[in-house]
């Protein structure tokens, strides 16, 4: 009753191969972004925004980056914490030596910066893979890590080892730096999410997309097809890099605002974001919204549940969170692969039909 | 000799002790991978639950008391019994089996046939829960573990390695853990007590025929189902073996579940299906970033055991991909 595609009829090719072929799916979509971008920020406080908005938006591109590479091209990484240090140092010496460039030309750079590290990291593709691959990423991510802590030219010489980041102004407006505005950082952040979301919704539906799809189902059939593994492997890292790099950036610049580089790029948060993928699906733009939203949303629900509703002590439940989170990941390897995207996907079959199943 | 000389050759010796420490776990790794084809990141888990549950019964600790104090208000801590080591040891032995069992039942048995890289992640999750699990069990504090295992530097080997340096040299005699050395002993006699069991025993025919082909060895009417238990059994008393060594060194915390990461690189370099394999890949490791620590570590600011083991495991895989001892993976693409 609610979901119909009945009656939605394509007379171009236009029409056909856009985003959303589905009215229904279009209006849910642009709803969905007058509330993002026209109601949550005369709303939003510090309290939703750090907690919750900010840090959504930000691993949102993340696990983008990171599902175009595992979920599209079939490579794992475990170094995708490192990365995103490269991008937010690279915003950072950026940012301190330019200090007039546009932030947002800050992080598109940072993001390039990125991209070109994540393509040396991932010249080992080209002859291992599975979890081998997985373990050699491993090496990037320790590697990056203990660069940015040991050479003092990462973080200006600052007594602290810290970076943290310099005040910035956009049309009068404070933009990073401890100034900021809630619905700034929101609103920063959103534009970049929806910008990227755009971009990798359409390189998937692509040429590129489909050559790594294809490497992902079959390396040896696809070389035969004449897919060149070489450029589709390589061209998934920089791009998944290139995405992961303007995440570490905004974490570093946007949301934390300073930063100690093994705290915040350790490898738990490169196990967070590959959960993230694992739980939002595989393979799907969607997915890594909903997986990102999923794992930002537990540990403050569980949080708000156990420390504040029942007064437990706050390391329960933070035990708790590992278990749950551990258990879930199982459970949804087994049950359901390709994870929440395809939980919403089954749903909408359902709707099609309801309330009238026959 | 010289005492530079003399000094390298120490940090060689304590370089290769630790890789015996590296290849205790890489051996769970090992075990798991050849019998079902499960890469099993919650080996340093393993290990470090394994050491939780030992000083928890050690001590009589009450399981899950933090929670039952949340929950109903009490203030339950322990039996106020200790447990001698040996029966302690026995006990966690079981607890490990227990959990090799509902390994099995409750993940494996729904992910037979799945890719490697599936099951991989699946234990990586697995590692995650048992993480918040022996937690929530046994508390997060660091605990001091103590079997009856000699500790501190040998005098003996002190005492006797003296006379190499010259008269009025600053040489002191080489400085080795005795508890290294227990390990090094415990380490050997594993090896060769899985290579009997592996050799010499209708089950361990039966674990080899299942790591060669698992679908032969069905047809003969081995059970893999039977076998993935042992083999995780066995795993995890291997684990309990690595804990027991780790935590006596430095003492049962969070930090134990990442030796896993130090396992890995060994692994690689050692081939994943190779138990001498992972023994020398651990004496390489080992040896290896002790001696790059000593030499270059200075020159580029230290602290470089943290990649070092990666580093040199991602340059090997690019010349030897199966590793040193692996079976040789034909694939090109």
């Amino acid at each position: 009753m609610y979901y119909r595609e009945a009656g939605d009829f394509k007379t171009s090719y236009r029409a056909d191969q856009q985003n959303f072929p589905i009215r229904f799916d279009r209006i849910h979509f642009w709803v969905m972004m007058v509330l993002a971008f026209g109601v949550v920020p005369f709303f939003i406080n510090d309290y939703w925004a750090n907690a919750v908005f900010v840090p959504f938006l930000i691993f949102a591109i993340a696990t983008l980056g990171l599902n175009l590479l595992t979920g599209y091209c079939g490579q794992v990484s475990l170094g995708s914490a490192g990365f995103m240090a490269v991008g937010a140092y690279a915003c950072y010496k950026l940012m301190t030596s330019f200090p007039d460039l546009n932030f947002f030309v800050v992080v598109l750079l940072s993001g390039g910066i990125t991209a070109m590290v994540g393509t040396a990291f991932g010249l080992p593709s080209l002859r291992i893979k599975g979890f081998y691959l997985a373990v050699a990423t491993l090496a990037a991510q320790f590697f990056l890590v203990w660069l940015f802590n040991k050479v003092p030219w990462f973080y200006n010489n600052s007594a602290s080892g810290q970076i943290s980041v310099p005040r910035r102004e956009m049309l009068g407006i404070p933009i990073t730096g401890p100034e900021t505005a809630a619905s700034t950082k929101y609103l920063i952040c959103l534009i970049i999410v929806f910008v990227l979301g755009f971009v990798a919704r359409n390189l998937t539906r692509g040429r590129i997309g489909r050559s790594w799809m294809a490497i992902r189902d079959m390396d040896f059939a696809a070389e035969i097809i004449g897919v060149d593994p070489l450029r589709a492997k390589l061209s998934a890292f920089a791009i998944s890099s290139f995405y992961i790099g303007i995440a570490g950036a905004l974490f570093f610049s946007v949301y934390l605002g300073a930063v100690e580089v093994g705290e915040a790029f350790g490898i738990n948060n490169s196990f967070l974001i590959l959960f993230m993928v694992i739980i939002g699906g595989l393979g799907s733009i969607y997915g890594s919204f909903a997986g990102a939203a999923f794992l930002i949303l537990m540990p403050v629900l569980l949080k708000n549940v156990l420390v504040s509703g029942l007064g437990w002590p706050s390391d329960l439940a933070a035990h708790l969170e590992f278990m749950i989170m551990g258990a879930l990941i199982i459970i949804f390897l087994i049950v359901e692969p390709h994870g929440l995207a395809r939980l919403w996907a089954v749903t909408k079959q359902k709707l099609r039909l309801w309330p009238f199943p026959y | 000799m010289s005492p530079d000389f003399l000094y390298a050759i120490e940090v060689l010796l304590n370089g290769l002790m630790a890789g015996v420490m590296y290849s205790l776990v890489a051996l769970g790794f090992v075990l798991i991978f050849k019998a079902s084809g499960v890469f099993n990141y919650a080996q340093g888990v393993m290990a470090l639950f394994a050491a939780l549950t030992l000083v928890g019964i050690m001590n009589g600790q009450v399981p899950f008391s933090h929670l039952i104090n949340a929950v109903f208000g009490t203030h339950l801590h322990d039996f106020g019994w200790q447990v001698p080591a040996l029966a302690a040891i026995a006990l966690t032995a079981v607890v490990m089996v227990f959990f090799a069992i509902l390994v099995e039942k409750l993940i494996l048995k729904y992910l037979i046939g799945q890719e490697p890289i599936i099951l991989f992640m699946a234990t990586i999750g697995l590692a995650y829960f048992m993480e918040g699990f022996g937690d929530l069990m046994w508390g997060a504090d660091i605990k001091a573990l103590d079997v009856g295992l000699p500790k501190g530097g040998s005098l003996w080997i002190e005492e006797n390695t003296v006379w190499l340096a010259a008269e009025g040299e600053r040489f002191f005699g080489f400085f080795i853990d005795k508890l290294d050395i227990s390990a090094t002993i415990v380490a050997i006699i594993l090896v060769v007590a899985l290579t009997l069991f592996s050799q010499y025993t209708a089950t361990g025919r039966a674990l080899r025929a299942v790591a060669d082909d698992h679908q032969a060895a069905m047809s003969v009417g081995i059970s893999l189902r039977a076998i993935w238990v042992i083999t995780w059994s066995i795993a995890g008393f291997v684990a309990l073996v690595a804990g027991i060594m780790w935590g006596s060194k430095s003492g049962v915390q969070f930090s134990l579940a990442f030796i896993v990461l130090k396992a890995l690189p060994v692994l690689m370099l050692g081939g994943f299906t190779s138990i001498p394999g992972a023994i020398v890949g651990g004496l390489i490791i080992g040896m290896g970033e002790k001696l790059f620590e000593f030499f270059i570590g200075p020159l580029i600011g230290g602290a470089t055991e943290n990649w070092f083991a990666y580093v040199l495991a991602l340059i090997f895989l690019v010349f030897r991909p199966q590793g040193l001892f692996g079976e040789r993976i034909i694939e090109r693409v």
